[in-house]
């Protein structure tokens, strides 16, 4: 059957902002389905709050809203669109929660809007943890045993059927509250206890304990016709217990034997026929009891997920791009296998490599937050890894993660565990943590066995003894030296994955010589291809991967050909916004006849999709392996400003001559200090005043000079890391000692003069505006945008929400800055993107630093100006001019309407529950939303919403301003008051407020004060809204308890008081008007306000 | 560290070199010979190297990571491989599966088949693909001899390999619930064959030159043509008994019993480049429509071109090549690929249902 004719528009939701469990996967998959029901011929209509991705751009749909996922928007959005579908499983569980919202408000019955991809019975099935385990135990499926309870009597009848140990959840609770695990009968009834006490409803769900079996996940697709494929199976490293994403996990499952593999297969279409999904890819996850194969179903999803998208890039197959097709009436055997392409998709890809996904986390980012992994998702990002086998693929994941490791240990950073004895390892190994892995690795080489390490962690042995081959070649290797090993030995280091700088530390060496020396031997690596079946049929797929074998099947083409580094994992400071500007420069270099190689190894990404550049090498992003592939393709030019920090470290140790856009010297100029100063001298751009430092008599000195509160800031580091104002001297003390001993930084070698800190004198309650811009070799320059920080300097500026145009900058201020961005951007003899960052304070304007690459507002401009950023620069890189760009059409103006465009951060404190939510230099969010609308306090309004704050338009707000944010804060509050929201305070801001006659209705208690405190208010649900100024940092424990408790009731917490200002605004204007959506490509067309 | 690597080499016929190390058995004579093929599963090796219709071939697994799980006492298709040898990229050093029994190099030492370890067997696969199936030979001997081995093994075209492998005397495998008699040929039988066969009723299983007359002796309900090894073309007597049975009782036939079956009906066979080896072929069933993800393992197929009163049931989705047929006028059908799965995907398993259902309404060899 060929497509459906009867549907002709089709509304596609996306996954919103990237947060924990929900990352920039959903724009791979939300991309690929646009194009494809574009391709087909469907009006694409497209809602998403996140404008750095790409599925947002104009582009990809033919109806673009950045705005709120939430009901009344989307209701609007359907109003006015009026679609024929909604396909809701693209765009996570977010989008899949929307639509069954809109179902149940009826509004797609009212529109006829038909959902297509999932029904909502199944969506419910599968969602529904009762309903889910009753249709399983239907079909004759096993599902962990379980029971329910209303009091501690119950709870003990029914613990006595399923047998400790068991899982205890409270029913109708937030984020795991009161869950917990109970090994003993003592500690079931106190376990219990606590969880009946947390359920509002005294209900426990008490569950046999699977923790310790091993975990299976297969990826599935089914066809209207019934017919089913598995595209991947994956086995999990981290037996359960340890959440999916937060897992080491392998493709293909590599301890099932055929049996047990076809059984899974078979009882996962059982479950994607039951639960009722009936066209589109789902996952099904699996328990296996290692003692006896019992196999039980954990959970499904009915839609592409963070798995498939690992799967898809494992093993070649598109699942959401096949999902979107079956969607609108193919069936498998109609879709080719683009591999292939001569071969259809209904079969089931076979591999003959392995590959190893790690999950990346940034614990060191949240203070407080113990680092343990279970049942709740933490990870941020993550790498895969190919190589043929286990070992290879491992040792490339860990050296992909970018967090100074060179593989599986043999590198500087596993002294932090010689400090260990056997029996702390050991203990410490028992915990699953990030550092886990290099753990298991150190005990083999303490010479502790298989046995006694997987009764420690359960993880599988033939894991552990994979790792212990690494293990033994390491001491087989530390017996050589770089001189006498042979080339058969060389090759078989290789093959277990030995990097490079792994074998120079072992032979206490440098890396560069271990390569001469290599190389010298004839030791290079080969390139093989994903192509979906084993070498079966002949493919001409350009998606590669290097190991250490005979042949090398890449044959490189003879055109021009530039190589793009991408940005690896994820991470807080750099994610989703960095692969957009990579994807960008391969659009637009491709379309100006340009081969164009991707390097990158974040399998959530764009970049990595195989259609996204003309070759994809998926490797990790070190000095080693993209100088291999250098040496493979020769390229003509490497693009590493666009891709954050990653690929700009790897700047340094390329060839100069290669380098395309920006020299890499102008960058060193822009960190170092000295430079920097003599180069803004020249040009007379004020400086806040300050210094460099390496100790602490140095930064003390620097602070006495400047005054205090001053900010200090090491170089050479992402997303604002170890930033801090500090006040007074007992808090420099503490930041210092921080950066030069124990802090993370510190672990890494502290300061030297290379790497010295910062310290600034901190300005207070100014304007902190950012500018991206481009300049091109001849000198011509364009300003991209000057974004006004709502948040007053000091705030990272990845955490702080911005506006575009600036509403509180004049025109001469503005002017002011443009001029001085396009000299900074002149005196760095930029090529390609430059962003640099202001403090505006009482009109004077100083600059805090210029970096001249690709910021992570790129997209966020793009998207509010109209004017593709990322690909003009791209195209400036490689020689062309602006006045070319201009004349293609490619570089157009900035466009004219009236609109305000608003990003906001998202923030991923309810992760984190032991860590303050409170903002500072240090970057924290994980990702950002767009309010846009035609005023500054609608759009702030949306960006509110959209980023998960909704502010409330009626209730009670809780106040307590730090002594300098009053004078913010009494207008903010005013407003609020204004609005009919009414006001409890702690006693000073109280005080303060009805001083300047506003009515507060309570003063709220201290916490060591008698009366009702403000934890105690806001866990009683009697505030809406809370405004908590902090400064600076230290002890502040009342602050910490009153975010904390926010934090956890979800309820919407402001920071700063410049922040509740812009809220209170826009609450007005929200409360003022009607909803209004608009599309991207009408705002780009320029649309007037009305006046 | 045990650093004590049998060094190796595997040589194609056309004189391509490989580099590994000795696993398993140790060759007789120090080489082994036969025609190299390649198989894309990633599970159930255990399956494959006891699949009798591997005799005279050495496999070539081009899943890297061989012998995860080891052997167990349940997973077997014959009681002994009668492959010639084995290729892997990596053999596993620890079995890790609660049914495990033996460690898959130890099963290796036990049933005499040398293997070689450490090939780039990507590289290995793409030459066959490229080049064809072709003779080889592998073990720790001179080059020049290893390359005079591989030229010097024999070919499969027009040899008789089922008689290496089929049972010297007729057997019973008792019914497991069904009240069926059939007579099942034995061309190299897989015993997961035999498993759903016995689910139809009792099964007598025979050798491969046993006469049409034995077998109408047995007063069958039905006859199974099993899969085995090699060519069907020389196996000119087995398709006179086919000829002969043919209207008087059901016939079912698998894989080799597939050829056999067209081949008696008048097709013609040929040999494919490099076969169909694998568990994710996808063939459509024409009647239906419906897309089963089959387990493949043939070098030979039956050639397109006007059976007469056939019907084609099944088509391969990669290659279009036949993988069922029907008769029309006398109850017999076969499909080229395997349904009773061992290793690989069960969708197919229909089939054996539509076996006792042509056993249920044929009154003896009539509709």
């Amino acid at each position: 059957m060929p497509r459906r004719t009867d549907i002709s528009s089709i509304l596609l939701i996306g996954s919103g902002p990237i947060v924990i469990g929900q990352a920039c996967e959903f724009d791979y998959s939300g991309t690929q389905a646009c194009r494809v029901l574009k391709e087909e011929g469907y009006r694409v209509i497209l809602v998403n709050s996140n404008p750095a991705t790409i599925m947002t751009d104009p582009d990809f749909a033919d109806a673009t809203y950045v705005e709120p996922l939430r009901l009344d928007v989307l209701t609007r959005v359907i109003e006015q669109e009026r679609p024929d579908a909604l396909l809701p499983t693209l765009g996570g569980q977010t989008a899949l929660n929307l639509a069954m919202e809109l179902v149940e408000a009826g509004v797609l019955e009212e529109y006829g809007v038909e959902l297509i991809g999932a029904r909502s019975e199944a969506i419910a099935t599968a969602e529904d943890r009762h309903l889910f385990k009753e249709a399983m135990l239907e079909i004759g499926l096993q599902v962990p045993t379980s029971g329910i309870a209303h009091s501690l009597d119950e709870a003990k009848e029914v613990v006595k059927d399923i047998g400790l140990p068991v899982i205890i959840r409270p029913a109708y609770i937030l984020g795991g509250k009161g869950t917990g695990m109970a090994h003993s009968s003592e500690e079931f009834e106190k376990v219990a206890q606590n969880g009946l006490d947390a359920s509002p409803i005294t209900e426990i769900l008490i569950e046999q304990s699977i923790a310790g079996w091993k975990e299976f996940e297969l990826e599935v697709m089914r066809d209207k016709s019934d017919n089913c494929v598995v595209v991947c199976s994956i086995e999990n490293f981290d037996p359960m217990g340890v959440h999916t994403g937060d897992s080491i996990t392998v493709a293909p499952a590599q301890t099932l034997t055929d049996i047990e593999y076809q059984k899974m297969r078979d009882d996962s279409f059982a479950c994607l026929r039951r639960v009722g999904v009936e066209t589109g890819g789902s996952n099904v996850q699996f328990a296996v009891n290692p003692e006896n194969g019992d196999q039980v179903v954990i959970e499904m999803n009915p839609r592409v997920s963070r798995s498939s998208a690992l799967a898809s890039k494992a093993t070649g197959f598109p699942i959401a791009k096949i999902a979107a097709r079956l969607a609108v009436g193919y069936t498998l055997d109609e879709i080719p296998n683009d591999i292939t392409e001569k071969t259809p998709a209904a079969f089931e890809p076979t591999i003959d490599y392995v590959v190893t996904k790690i999950p990346r986390w940034a614990f060191e980012k949240f203070p407080g937050a113990d680092g343990i992994l279970g049942t709740s998702m933490q990870s941020v990002g993550e790498v895969m890894a190919i190589g043929r086998t286990f070992p290879e693929s491992l040792q490339k994941g860990l050296r992909s993660l970018e967090n100074g490791r060179f593989g599986l240990n043999a590198d500087p950073a596993e002294n932090s565990l010689k400090k260990m004895d056997n029996a702390d390892l050991r203990s410490a190994a028992k915990v699953a943590t990030p550092d886990r892995i290099y753990q298991v690795e150190a005990l083999f080489r303490r010479g502790f066995t298989v046995e006694e390490v997987h009764s420690d962690t359960s993880i599988d042995p033939w894991f552990l003894d994979q790792i212990l081959a690494i293990t033994e070649e390491r001491s087989y290797l530390e017996n050589e030296t770089l001189d006498t090993l042979d080339k058969w030995s060389w090759k078989r280091a290789k093959q277990l994955g030995f990097s490079d700088a792994q074998l120079a530390y072992l032979w206490e060496t440098q890396e560069s010589l271990v390569r001469e020396k290599r190389e010298n031997l004839g030791v290079f690596p080969t390139y093989k291809t994903v192509d979906t079946c084993g070498a079966e049929f002949a493919a001409d797929t350009p998606y590669h991967y290097s190991t250490w074998e005979d042949e090398n099947e890449v044959k490189p083409s003879g055109r021009p050909k530039i190589m793009i580094l991408g940005s690896g994992p994820n991470r807080i400071g750099q994610g989703i916004e960095f692969d957009y500007c990579c994807v960008h420069a391969s659009f637009a270099l491709r379309s100006a006849g340009y081969e164009t190689i991707m390097v990158n190894c974040n399998p959530e990404t764009v970049s990595t999709d195989y259609d996204t550049s003309d070759r994809l090498y998926f490797e990790p992003l070190t000095y080693e392996d993209v100088s291999n592939v250098i040496e493979v393709e020769q390229p003509e030019g490497i693009i590493v400003s666009l891709g954050g920090q990653t690929p700009l470290k790897l700047a340094a140790v390329l060839p100069e001559e290669l380098i395309a856009g920006t020299n890499p010297k102008s960058i060193d100029i822009a960190e170092d200090r000295e430079l920097w100063n003599v180069l803004c001298r020249s040009i007379g751009i004020n400086q806040p005043p300050g210094g460099t430092a390496i100790n602490l008599d140095e930064a003390q000195e620097i602070a006495d000079d400047v005054g205090f509160p001053v900010l200090i800031r090491p170089s050479y580091v992402l997303g604002g890391r170890a930033m801090e104002i500090v006040y007074d001297h007992s808090q420099l003390e503490k930041a210092m000692a921080e950066l030069l001993e124990f802090g993370s930084l510190g672990i890494e070698g502290g300061l030297s003069s290379e790497r010295p800190v910062l310290v600034d004198r901190f300005l207070e309650e100014a304007i902190e505006v950012d500018v991206d811009a481009i300049r091109d070799a001849t000198g011509d320059a364009v300003i991209g945008a000057v974004m006004e920080h709502v948040e007053e300097a000091g705030i990272h500026s990845g955490d702080s929400a911005c506006v575009i145009p600036p509403p509180h900058l004049s025109e001469e201020v503005i002017a002011k800055i443009e001029e001085f961005t396009l000299q900074i951007a002149e005196a760095l003899e930029v090529k390609g993107l430059i962003n640099v960052q202001f403090a505006v304070k009482e009109d004077q304007i100083y600059v805090i630093e210029a970096n001249p690459r690709a910021s992570r507002t790129v997209p966020f401009v793009a998207k509010a100006t109209g004017v593709p950023l990322a690909k003009v620069a791209s195209r400036v890189m490689v020689g062309a001019t602006l006045a070319e760009l201009r004349e293609e059409k490619l570089l157009r103006p900035r466009v004219s309407g009236d609109h305000v465009a608003v990003k906001e951060a998202v923030l991923p404190f309810n992760r984190f529950p032991e860590a303050d939510p409170v903002l500072g230099p240090e970057m924290r969010s994980t990702g950002e939303v767009m309010g846009i609308d035609l005023t500054t306090g609608l759009a702030f309004a949306k960006s509110q919403i959209s980023a998960g704050g909704a502010l409330p338009e009626s209730g009670t707000v809780f106040m307590s301003l730090a002594d300098r944010d009053k004078e913010t804060g009494l207008e903010a509050a005013r407003s609020l008051s204004d609005l009919g929201l009414e006001i409890v305070a702690t006693k000073g801001t109280a005080e303060h407020l009805e001083k300047n006659g506003i009515r507060v209705k309570d003063v709220v208690a201290k916490l060591d004060e008698e009366g009702t405190d403000a934890v105690e208010l806001i866990r009683s649900g009697a505030v809406q809204l809370v405004v908590n100024s902090p400064h600076g940092r230290g002890p502040r424990a009342d602050g910490d308890h009153i975010r904390g408790a926010a934090g956890a009731e979800d309820i919407p917490l402001l920071t700063t008081a410049s922040a509740a200002l812009a809220a209170a605004k826009g609450l007005h204007e929200w409360k003022n008007s009607s909803l209004e959506v608009r599309t991207l490509q009408t705002y780009h067309e320029g649309v007037k306000a009305e006046r | 560290m045990n650093r004590d690597v049998k060094v190796a080499r595997l040589v194609l016929a056309d004189g391509t070199i490989f580099e590994g190390e000795m696993i398993g058995a140790p060759p007789v004579n120090g080489v082994t010979t036969g025609e190299a093929v390649f198989n894309t599963v990633m599970s159930g090796y255990q399956e494959v190297i006891t699949d009798p219709s591997y005799a005279g071939q050495i496999i070539t697994f081009t899943y890297p990571h061989i012998g995860n799980y080891g052997v167990n006492n349940e997973d077997y298709e014959s009681g002994n491989p009668f492959c010639s040898g084995v290729i892997v990229r990596q053999l596993s050093r620890r079995t890790s599966n609660w049914r495990a029994t033996n460690s898959l190099d130890a099963f290796l030492k036990e049933h005499e088949v040398p293997g070689i370890a450490g090939i780039d067997t990507r590289r290995l696969t793409r030459h066959l693909r490229d080049q064809g199936s072709m003779p080889a030979a592998f073990g720790q001997g001179d080059l020049n001899e290893l390359i005079q081995s591989a030229q010097k093994a024999p070919p499969t075209d027009g040899i008789d390999l089922v008689s290496t492998v089929t049972c010297k005397t007729k057997y019973i495998v008792p019914s497991l619930g069904g009240t069926r008699r059939i007579v099942a040929y034995d061309f190299g039988i897989k015993t997961t064959i035999l498993h759903h066969l016995s689910k139809l009723g009792e099964v007598i299983v025979v050798p491969a030159q046993t006469s049409y007359e034995e077998v109408l002796e047995q007063e069958p309900d039905g006859v199974f043509l099993s899969n085995g090894p090699g060519d069907p073309a020389p196996l000119t007597d087995i398709r006179s008994n086919i000829s002969s049975l043919l209207g008087e009782v059901p016939i079912f036939g698998i894989c080799l019993g597939h050829q056999l079956l067209a081949a008696t009906l008048g097709a013609e066979t040929y040999k494919l480049p490099f076969g169909h080896h694998g568990g994710n072929h996808p063939v459509r069933n024409l009647k239906t429509g419906a897309v089963e993800i089959t387990s493949q393992n043939h070098n030979y197929c039956v050639a397109d071109g006007g059976i007469p009163s056939v019907d084609l049931t099944h088509i391969n989705l990669n290659d279009e090549t036949i993988e069922g047929l029907r008769c029309q006028e006398v109850p017999a059908f076969s499909v080229q690929y395997h349904p009773e799965a061992g290793p690989g995907p069960h969708d197919s398993q229909y089939l054996f249902k539509e076996f006792e259902e042509l056993m249920a309404k044929t009154n003896g060899g009539k509709f």
